[in-house]
């Protein structure tokens, strides 16, 4: 069985994938994965996934153009130029 | 916003990869690529597992408790990155006790510079010094590899193999600081290295024609490499009184080093398994293969 390997850096921080090890069942694997990704004191903490486990989501569709929740969906150059101008020409 | 998409056809996957993309394993790939990425990383891992072997050689004889364990966790390293390198081969479709027979069958390749004897315990500081030296700059350089699973591996195996240059450099520093007799073991070590290390990155065909570079699995070429590794460590040679056994060797001007021609038949000649000790290697690796057999069977029957 494939377990996935994650390791966790240093409290606080994200686990991050760290590659994967081959074991018969999790007691191998922990023991493989300790080896192999723990034992410079590299990990604080480990988590082994078997790889059928996870659920791979990776197509993202955007049919419905949802720009206007992000900054890349204002350009307000423009407008800002505009606002100064006027806000100029007010003051006199 | 929408994933990059992998183009699913060879030229535009050519492209891809040489803009800078990266690939990963569930992603579709060319047979060509996934074909010389087994090759590449393959001989990767059997270089891990093979490089061991000189080192192991020499752990009884450590001069010092220090030396020994030091150089036992060096073994114990690589043969660790075999088994991380291994486990990437296995997931592009080859398993790693084909990849184990093959290399004990002779129809696998491993680094040249591991098909030789290590005389005295001088080769085994040349062989951490500078060989390890030689092997960080191909692999700082396969942190960009185009397979992101092997790049990813190689920032561990790069940090691991940084302790190893340190060990190395410790080991000549403690004889070049010895008595005369050990300074001279150093020098002859790096006589006898000096060939085998210049043959290390390969001829200097142009990375145009090298079809690693081509796929981006390696981003640099031959010769490129070479040039970094003089740079880098013909002056750390010299400021330690050490001579280096190549008359043309000098840094020119615009910083490039001219260097007397590598023997290329030579570098042929050992890594298609001709080396001075290529057949004991292998046998030695055979007979663990067959005589730890029983591991295998009983974890897997676990």
């Amino acid at each position: 069985m494939i377990y996935e390997v994650f390791r966790r850096e240093r409290k606080g921080q994200a686990f991050e994938h760290a590659g994967s090890v081959v074991a018969p069942d999790t007691e191998f694997a922990e023991a493989w994965a300790r080896e192999q990704y723990g034992r410079r004191g590299e990990s604080v903490a480990l988590w082994l996934v078997p790889r059928d486990a996870i659920h791979d989501v990776e197509d993202w569709a955007d049919e419905f153009d949802l720009k206007y929740r992000r900054v890349d969906g204002y350009s307000i150059k423009a407008r800002l130029k505009e606002a100064r101008e006027r806000a100029a020409a007010r003051a006199g | 916003m929408a994933a990059v998409e992998i183009p699913q056809d060879e030229q535009a996957f050519l492209a891809y990869v040489q803009a800078g993309g990266q690939v990963e394993t569930a992603d579709w790939m060319p047979d060509d690529y996934r074909a010389k990425l087994v090759k590449f990383i393959e001989m990767h891992g059997n270089s891990e597992l093979m490089g061991v072997l000189p080192e192991r050689e020499w752990i009884l004889r450590a001069p010092t408790l220090q030396r020994k364990l030091a150089l036992t966790a060096k073994v114990q390293d690589e043969v660790g990155h075999a088994q991380l390198i291994y486990r990437v081969v296995e997931d592009l479709g080859k398993p790693r006790e084909r990849c184990l027979a093959d290399l004990v069958d002779g129809k696998a390749k491993f680094h040249n510079v591991f098909h030789y004897p290590t005389k005295t315990w001088g080769d085994v500081g040349v062989i951490a010094w500078l060989v390890d030296a030689a092997a960080i700059i191909s692999q700082k350089a396969l942190l960009k590899c185009s397979y992101a699973p092997y790049a990813r591996i190689m920032k561990k195996i790069c940090w691991e193999e940084s302790f190893h240059i340190l060990h190395g450099r410790d080991v000549i520093l403690a004889m070049v600081t010895g008595t005369p007799a050990q300074f001279e073991l150093v020098q002859e070590a790096l006589n006898r290295w000096w060939g085998p290390l210049m043959q290390f990155h390969g001829n200097p065909i142009p990375k145009e024609e090298d079809p690693m570079y081509l796929w981006r699995i390696k981003s640099q070429g031959n010769e490129e490499a070479r040039q970094q590794f003089l740079e880098g460590y013909v002056p750390q040679i010299w400021e330690l009184g050490l001579t280096v056994p190549d008359t043309k060797l000098r840094r020119r001007e615009d910083g490039t080093w001219e260097y007397g021609e590598p023997d290329w038949d030579e570098l042929m000649h050992v890594v298609t398994g001709h080396g001075p000790k290529t057949d004991e290697r292998l046998a030695f690796r055979r007979r663990f293969l067959d005589q730890e057999q029983w591991v295998r069977d009983a974890v897997l029957a676990a």
